[in-house]
């Protein structure tokens, strides 16, 4: 043991948040930066819905899609409003639920946000906490039983370290350019993001049942989240030990519990809808629209300059395959992955807000969060400086490309769409190229090879 | 990606842009001046073509032949217009109705910010005169406009003239297939924005108009008519619009071919066009007329009551009557149908100019330079800044295993007794250059508002100088790393934002990278203090545009002497700050809400302790 770093011979091996180790004094002193930084971000937030930018942030297609855009929902409320189902008309895309919610609280529409925002946040605040106890603790029993090869150690992480990851997370999130456009455009992703950050709070904390409804909710609001399914199985298996073998009963039963009630939850959800408007009609207009993509509005994702230039007859096959694109990742993910499910929640919301067919900042923004979850990990990456560079650089192209292709006339479409690819390329070479691999190989608790040592020098 | 994704190679190749980068970014440097001043040489550049259909052939037949009578008509418009002493609105709305238009009227008044020396006028009120003819052959709804502005004094009266005498024509030909307007516009641009909101329903400048009561279909393409003498020798063309954008090539072209066909001497930049490229003096002839391009776009100006429509997606072109002391004039008849012949063409279109270029530079009449030929010379420039940015990454990578990420800030806190400089070392000079950048932005029209003194250029002066000299006296403590954090981030922000410039403005963005991408480059905290302090300053923004202002004035083959050239300076930079206010012209708010701040941070690095 004597190659080893010094804090883990220390007594302060043990993580702090331990509740048997003085708890109440490790909460006030957590909470109070956390709260410090929801005050800074709800006066952020605040300030900019008090300025002129608010207008021009919620116009902007980065900002806003055809379903999640605020001027929409308040078309829908007029509706509504009118006794005329909101989905007559070409205009409206939410959910019921998202309708009615606003039906009540359409006077605080901002509060609303801001509080998505800051639920979001104090709930992967929390997540990544628990998480974080959970790794540590694997951690120290794989060192007590020195499973670790000598050369890893530099990977170990500190209590000290992993002390701040939450409070990173949360300020990823609330002070995001993307998250603070996202919330200040009214945009529903924020919503949306609320509801996929409690489910990766009650699965990291083992319930299963909250587990299954938010996830059904997230669903239902906007259909990929399905994906997800598989991490939040693979998770709670697990947690509760047992084992992912397709030959034990367990496995089976553990499987049909959840999806049992999965399914349950969205029937009642889907029923629900269906009383409170007393049609189907939303069926289409929600979820027709988010997989046939009728509305080629250019946006930061991949869809409207391909569905836009194609010939009409080619258009459903390709839509299948953009579709599936999405979907299809889950399978060979969840093999590779399936010893960190966390890791895998993360690689599949990143893949949804790349391949998605209306994307918004808003949902990169929520991935983004989780990137100080692995910062042990960023020694591995590659090509950080140029990815960064890109996607730094992109985001101010959009409006700049889209100013001079819509009001000056004098670029076109290709000059965004080159834009919006160089930025999907960056994405996924922030998160799918080098993390994944880089995970696999350090973390999986094989003996080093030598091959890895090569990867191991600095690389940029 | 091979290169990128095998470990090996990817740090041989890091090594040598590291080793090397001081020679690269000199090389870099040099190659895209070089190949900035390679774009005027004839070989390397394109000849026009046009490229629109509707406009193929100038198989046109002009037949205007009523040149004596506009000028006539030029004269007694002159007579009216000093009796009543500014715009005679009841003698043109006569005239008008008497050729057979539908004649409008259009009120307009604005107070600017502050007292326009240049021009004397700070309360403006006017009105814009505008006949409508119909076309006969269509539907209403598209249209031409053929403006000329009503100046004070003794110019621009043949320019009416003839768009009355143009219009008197027109009216008897059958074969108008669009609306074709004709303005006379009060007060030139600001007549001509009044004019174009009213047209379009939109309000961006706050300025109070009466609506208008008749329109056209939507504007398709429109001239703008500078004539200030009966006879010319040649005629000028001017595209340079607000924030340096241009018209289609193709308009450009279409005068171009008619000049050639009607055999009418043609300039830009008041330059003609000369056959010896291959002479050192034909050469330089090419450069100073690029170079006046170049200069003309970067100032962001409208340099003709055309410069606002382009705004609308409108392509639009200034048609200048010169006349020197040639031998060889034109007289108004020629001209006359000179413009028939383009509207005739302009008349044939079946959908907006959109086939040849919008980004281009022009070192003759003949010949330009497509985006993708200039890009390169910025590119070139750019890519310095990445190359130190690269370099600072590595050397703040190296030496313990840290990583600094440029969006991420992720700080190992394990090595943090090392060296980890907080986010804060880098937010604050961010957040004060960025606050002194807002000053600048604010407090001269503040001032001006404040003090009554009508000396807005001496006030604009005393904020730069003050904000420079407050800001001199404020040098943060920080460490070794500090710095270069904050020279990554500042080096990326200045790569952006010469970028985003470049992308809309390419003149601006490229004169900016010429004096900051080597003030950017070659700032750290060790170099000599008071040598590279002075280096700083005369590199900086503000030293560019005086720099810009002697040249141009060079150029124009008018040099000034060093007070002139001062006080043009001042004149510009009002000039400048009025723009902004009273067209929108976006100049102004980038340098001081970005460019400076920038810069500042650069200042800031130097004075690092």
């Amino acid at each position: 043991m004597s190659g080893l770093p010094g804090f883990l011979i220390d007594d302060r091996l043990h993580f702090p948040s331990c509740p048997s180790q003085g708890g109440q004094r490790f909460l006030v002193e957590m909470a109070a930066p956390l709260t410090l930084l929801l005050v800074l971000a709800v006066t952020i937030r605040a300030a900019l819905f008090r300025s002129s930018l608010a207008e021009l942030i919620a116009e902007r297609v980065e900002v806003v899609s055809p379903i999640t855009a605020w001027k929409r929902v308040v078309e829908g409320l007029a509706l509504l409003d009118l006794g005329v189902s909101p989905y007559s008309g070409d205009v409206f895309h939410e959910t019921p639920l998202i309708i009615y919610l606003f039906h009540f609280v359409v006077d605080y529409a901002e509060i609303t946000f801001m509080l998505a925002d800051v639920i979001t946040a104090v709930a992967l605040y929390m997540a990544v906490k628990d998480y974080n106890k959970q790794v540590f603790r694997k951690q120290k029993f794989a060192l007590e039983a020195d499973r670790y090869p000598l050369d890893c150690l530099e990977l170990i992480r500190s209590p000290k370290e992993m002390y701040y990851i939450p409070l990173k997370v949360a300020m990823f999130y609330l002070l995001n350019p993307f998250t603070i456009l996202s919330c200040v455009a009214k945009s529903t992703c924020g919503l949306n993001n609320a509801v996929v950050a409690l489910f990766i709070f009650s699965t990291i904390k083992g319930n299963t049942l909250l587990s299954a409804i938010f996830l059904c909710l997230a669903t239902y609001q906007s259909i990929y989240p399905l994906t997800l399914c598989a991490p939040a199985m693979l998770y709670l298996m697990q947690r509760q030990y047992i084992p992912v073998n397709f030959r034990r009963a367990s496995f089976w039963w553990f499987i049909a519990q959840y999806l049992f009630m999965y399914l349950g939850s969205l029937f009642v959800l889907i029923c629900l809808s269906f009383f409170l408007l007393g049609s189907w009609d939303y069926m289409p207009s929600v979820y027709g629209f988010i997989l046939s993509v009728p509305d080629l509005t250019p946006n930061i994702g991949l869809f409207w300059y391909f569905f836009a230039e194609m010939f009409e007859h080619f258009r459903l096959f390709f839509l299948c395959v953009f579709q599936i694109n999405v979907f299809f990742y889950t399978i060979p993910l969840s093999v590779k992955l399936k010893e960190h499910p966390v890791f895998l929640i993360f690689m599949q919301l990143a893949v949804i807000s790349i391949f998605k067919s209306y994307p918004t900042v808003g949902d990169i923004a929520l991935y983004m969060a989780f990137l100080p979850v692995w910062s042990h990990l960023y020694r591995f990456l590659r090509n950080t400086f140029l990815v960064s560079c890109v996607l730094l650089a992109c985001s101010t192209l959009f409006p700049v490309l889209w100013h001079l292709w819509i009001y000056a006339g004098s670029a076109n479409s290709n000059f965004y769409y080159a834009i919006t690819l160089l930025f999907n390329v960056a994405q996924v070479g922030q998160p799918g190229r080098s993390q994944r691999r880089l995970l696999i190989e350090s973390l999986t608790e094989t003996p080093c090879s030598p091959l890895r040592k090569s990867q191991n020098e600095k690389s940029y | 990606m091979g290169l990128l994704s095998d470990p090996n190679r990817r740090r041989a190749l890091i090594n040598l842009l590291t080793r090397l980068n001081a020679p690269i970014c000199v090389v870099c440097y040099m190659a895209g001046v070089a190949w900035f001043m390679g774009l005027a040489f004839e070989p390397f550049t394109l000849r026009t073509y046009m490229s629109e259909n509707a406009m193929g052939s100038t198989m046109v037949e002009e037949r205007f032949p009523s040149g004596e009578r506009a000028v006539a008509t030029g004269r007694e418009f002159a007579a009216h217009k000093k009796k009543v002493s500014g715009m005679p609105v009841e003698w043109l709305v006569k005239t008008m109705q008497a050729r057979g238009l539908e004649v409008y009227t259009q009120r307009f008044s604005r107070t600017l910010p502050f007292p326009d020396e240049n021009k004397e006028r700070y309360m403006v009120k006017g009105t814009n005169v505008y006949g409508i003819l119909r076309a006969p052959r269509a539907p209403r709804t598209e249209a031409l406009v053929l403006s000329a502005p009503c100046t004070p004094g003794d110019n621009n009266n043949q320019a009416v003239g003839l768009l009355l005498g143009l219009a008197q024509y027109f009216r008897n030909q059958i074969y108008w297939a669009k609306d074709i307007i004709f303005l006379v516009n009060d007060h030139d641009l600001i007549g001509m924005q009044a004019w174009l909101e009213g047209y379009h329903h939109t309000n961006t400048t706050g300025m109070d108009w009466s609506p208008l009561q008749g329109r056209g279909g939507s504007i398709q393409a429109a001239l703008s008519l500078e004539l200030s003498s009966d006879v010319v020798t040649s005629m000028d063309l001017v595209l340079e619009g607000l924030n340096g954008q241009l018209p289609n090539l193709d308009l450009a072209n279409l005068f171009y071919a008619f000049c050639q066909k009607i055999g009418v001497l043609c300039t830009i930049q008041g330059k003609l066009q000369r056959n010896d490229w291959d002479s050192v003096s034909g050469y330089s002839h090419a450069v100073q007329t690029m170079m006046l391009m170049v200069m003309k776009q970067a100032s962001g100006r409208p340099w003709g009551d055309h410069g606002l429509f382009l705004r609308y997606h409108i392509e639009a072109a200034t048609i200048k009557g010169i006349n020197s002391f040639r031998q060889y004039k034109t007289d108004a008849t020629t001209i006359g149908r000179l413009l028939e012949g383009m509207y005739r063409k302009l008349n044939n279109l079946l959908e907006r100019l959109h086939q040849s270029y919008f980004f281009y530079l022009m070192p003759s009449l003949s010949h330009f330079v497509s985006i993708g030929y200039y890009m390169p010379a910025f590119g070139l420039l750019a890519v310095i800044l990445l190359l130190r940015a690269l370099d600072l990454w590595v050397q703040l990578a190296t030496p313990p295993p840290t990583t600094e990420d440029g969006i991420a800030d992720i700080e190992q806190v394990r090595h943090a007794h090392s060296s980890s400089p907080g986010v804060l070392s880098v937010l604050t000079p961010l957040v004060i250059s960025h606050l002194t950048g807002a000053a600048l932005y604010m407090l001269p029209i503040r001032f001006q508002e404040m003090a009554v003194e009508h000396f807005p250029v001496s006030e604009t002066e005393a904020v730069v100088l003050t904000a420079i000299a407050v800001y001199t006296l404020l040098t943060i403590i920080g460490t070794e790393q500090g710095w270069r954090v904050l020279k990554l981030v500042a080096l990326l922000y200045l790569a952006v934002l010469l970028g985003c410039t470049a992308l809309i403005n390419f003149s601006l963005g490229f004169i900016l990278a010429l004096t900051l991408v080597p003030a950017a480059a070659f700032v750290t905290p060790h170099v000599p203090k008071v040598l590279s302090a002075f280096v700083l300053v005369i590199l900086s923004p503000a030293c560019t545009l005086l720099f810009s202002v002697f040249f141009f004035q060079e150029l124009q083959e008018m040099p000034v002497s060093f007070l002139d050239g001062w006080l043009l300076y001042l004149s510009v930079i009002s000039q400048g700050i009025l723009d902004h206010f009273l067209y929108g012209s976006l100049v102004y708010p980038l340098i001081a809400l970005l460019v400076y701040p920038c810069w500042l941070l650069f200042w800031n690095i130097l004075f690092w302790k």
